[in-house]
């Protein structure tokens, strides 16, 4: 017992006996705080990860018992066709997903931190798909991109080009997805960069004013430099995102046309809950986590050049 | 994977982020050439909830049309077919049982995220006990592996307990985060210590010291944890979806992409359960934007 907890105990003129002394101890106390916190991650949290592991070296169709297969869910993982594909497709889904996001987030903050008329009105209508859920997002555009009767193609048949097949067409489906889910990122990446702008000291942008510099310059010398710090955490944040797109996926295609838009959690949902290969899924879960910590890791090592400042 | 989000709400909590004033400055004379950038792209982030209205007030004849216009009969008999299909969807599908649902997982959530990852950022951030460094690094552990890793076990330990298919195994693997424990660990580091000691030498305990005097300043890391949980939790989707069957335990967001299934061409019916299930968070964003905005800029967790 530490002197600051006798001063606290003794006007309250408790005796100090061994029991009280080990209530009162800061031991105790901490773990009594956070045994909630650790029943609940140990059981959900820990267990699994652990469960995990051996569950990916399994053949596990979870009903009858498993069986202990070594690395043979690794090694078709590797000789997968069909994996290689939902990879190569949700490369392309982020290649075409997190810079779009950024920089037009970008450009919208910019616009979005000066004072005129009706700001109030642009900020809602940008942050208000945040709130709004995957499984709605997808709803809105599956009716607006819908192919015999979406307002969408009655426009661009109104603009003389010919009605599309959107999420029905098995080239423009990931496409689709793209614009979809960019739309529901949209106002959290602007937000992002609206603290960072608004982070940027004015003094500084002043000074540049005074120097001379056009506000172009002030913006690229000044204001870019120092958003560097939110950048890099919205690239990876975007990245790990996409990386997991699943929510759109199911309400909207079922991974389809002709496996278009099987993803890589797709394509582990399908193998766990439609086919009952677990141990496969959970493979591939690895693969997902392995593949998000390098990109994570090359992103900051890649940040680490450009990005100057500390948020 | 949260653990790049708390990392960067830890430094924009320290850092006191106000919630986005608009800059400093006087309103031009003449209109700014911003509004060209401004207005489209205003325009086309609300089309999308704009039409989703405007279909949940047309008949189904009127949505099997090309090209698609407005519903006739502005306002009258926009507003018998709103009462047509808004009822249609509240009796041909349990939205309200859902909203139930996911009101009981989402407060339950939020509380137990509130009072247990505040004890035990409280106790990782102030308290010396045995395993304290070692119990902290765990749990940033957990918090960078992807659910996808972890969700089949946690289906196997769920029907272990059996609690699959109910709301408690909605609620249970969510009760406490490692994103709310990191993030209240790293603002109880920021206070003072003296103002805690004072009130511990005045006679209070912990737990009172933490109650009264340590997490009433604190309601701008209390709302982000907060506005974070309630969002995941009502708009999660993946978990519901393996580990609820019944209809009766559906949530929200998973009871409308079941009713998706059923009415693939009858629009007019699927928008309005549609809005319907998101008006309520909606409305909550409209009340308390400043608070959401803070909370995103601060935490970075979305879908």
């Amino acid at each position: 017992m530490s002197a600051r907890d006798a001063a606290a105990t003794a006007p309250r003129g408790r005796r100090a006996g061994r029991w009280d002394r080990l209530l009162a101890s800061e031991s105790t106390t901490g773990w009594l705080f956070v045994s909630p916190a650790v029943l609940v991650i140990g059981l959900f949290g820990v267990a699994p990860i652990i469960w995990s592991v051996v569950l990916s070296f399994q053949s596990n169709d979870l009903v009858t018992p498993a069986t202990w297969v070594g690395l043979a869910n690794y090694k078709a993982l590797l000789k997968d066709p069909m994996f290689a594909a939902s990879v190569r497709r949700t490369i392309l889904y982020t290649v075409l997903f997190v810079p779009v996001v950024t920089v037009g987030a970008l450009a919208l903050a910019v616009a979005l931190n000066r004072r005129l008329r009706g700001m109030r009105f642009y900020r809602t209508a940008v942050f208000a798909p945040v709130v709004t859920s995957t499984v709605a997002t997808a709803i809105m555009f599956n009716w607006l991109l819908d192919p015999d009767f979406g307002i969408v193609n009655a426009l661009l048949v109104k603009l003389g080009f010919s009605a599309q097949g959107f999420f029905q067409s098995p080239s423009q489906a990931l496409y689709c997805i793209v614009v979809m889910t960019v739309w529901g990122w949209l106002g959290f990446a602007v937000i992002i960069f609206l603290a960072a702008l608004q982070g940027v000291p004015q003094e500084l942008m002043e000074a540049a004013a005074i120097d001379g510099a056009t506000r172009w310059r002030a913006f690229r010398r000044v204001q870019l430099p120092m958003l560097g710090p939110a950048t890099l955490f919205l690239v990876i944040w975007l990245s790990i995102n996409a990386l997991q797109l699943f929510d759109e996926i199911y309400v909207t295609t079922r991974g389809g046309p002709l496996s278009a838009t099987t993803v890589v959690v797709y394509y582990l949902y399908q193998q766990a809950f439609q086919v009952f290969q677990a141990g496969y899924a959970t493979a591939i879960a690895y693969v997902l986590f392995v593949g998000i910590l390098l990109l994570t890791v090359v992103q900051l090592l890649i940040g680490r050049r450009f990005v100057h400042y500390r948020s | 994977m949260s653990f790049v989000a708390a990392e960067r709400a830890d430094a924009l909590e320290g850092a006191g982020l106000a919630a986005l004033p608009e800059p400093a400055g006087h309103h031009r004379r003449h209109p700014s050439w911003w509004h060209l950038l401004l207005l489209p792209v205003a325009l086309l982030m609300i089309f999308p909830f704009v039409w989703l209205v405007i279909t949940s007030a047309s008949t189904l004849a009127e949505t099997r049309v090309f090209p698609p216009a407005l519903p006739a009969g502005f306002p009258l008999t926009w507003i018998q077919n709103m009462v047509h299909n808004y009822s249609a969807a509240w009796t041909q599908a349990p939205f309200g049982r859902w909203a139930l649902n996911t009101t009981i997982v989402t407060t339950v959530v939020v509380i137990g995220n509130l009072v247990f990852c505040s004890l035990a950022g409280y106790a990782l951030a102030r308290l010396r006990f045995f395993g304290r460094t070692a119990l902290f690094l765990v749990i940033l552990a957990t918090l960078m592996v992807p659910f996808q890793v972890v969700m089949i076990p946690v289906l196997l330990i769920c029907k272990q307990l059996g609690i699959v298919d109910t709301l408690t195994a909605l609620v249970a693997p969510n009760l406490v985060t490692p994103f709310g424990i990191f993030l209240l660990r790293q603002f109880f580091k920021t206070l003072p210590v003296e103002i805690e000691e004072a009130a511990r030498i005045d006679g209070a305990t912990r737990l009172g010291t933490l109650v009264k005097v340590l997490l009433p300043s604190m309601a701008a890391p209390l709302a982000t944890v907060g506005i974070m949980t309630m969002l995941w939790s009502w708009n999660d989707f993946l978990w519901p979806l393996i580990a609820i069957t019944s209809q009766g335990n559906m949530t929200l967001q998973l009871g409308l992409s079941s009713f998706v299934g059923s009415h693939t061409t009858n629009w007019p019916v699927l928008m309005a359960g549609t809005v319907m299930t998101q008006v309520p968070m909606l409305l909550i964003f409209l009340v308390a934007q400043r608070w959401f905005v803070q909370s995103f800029a601060s935490s970075g967790v979305k879908g």
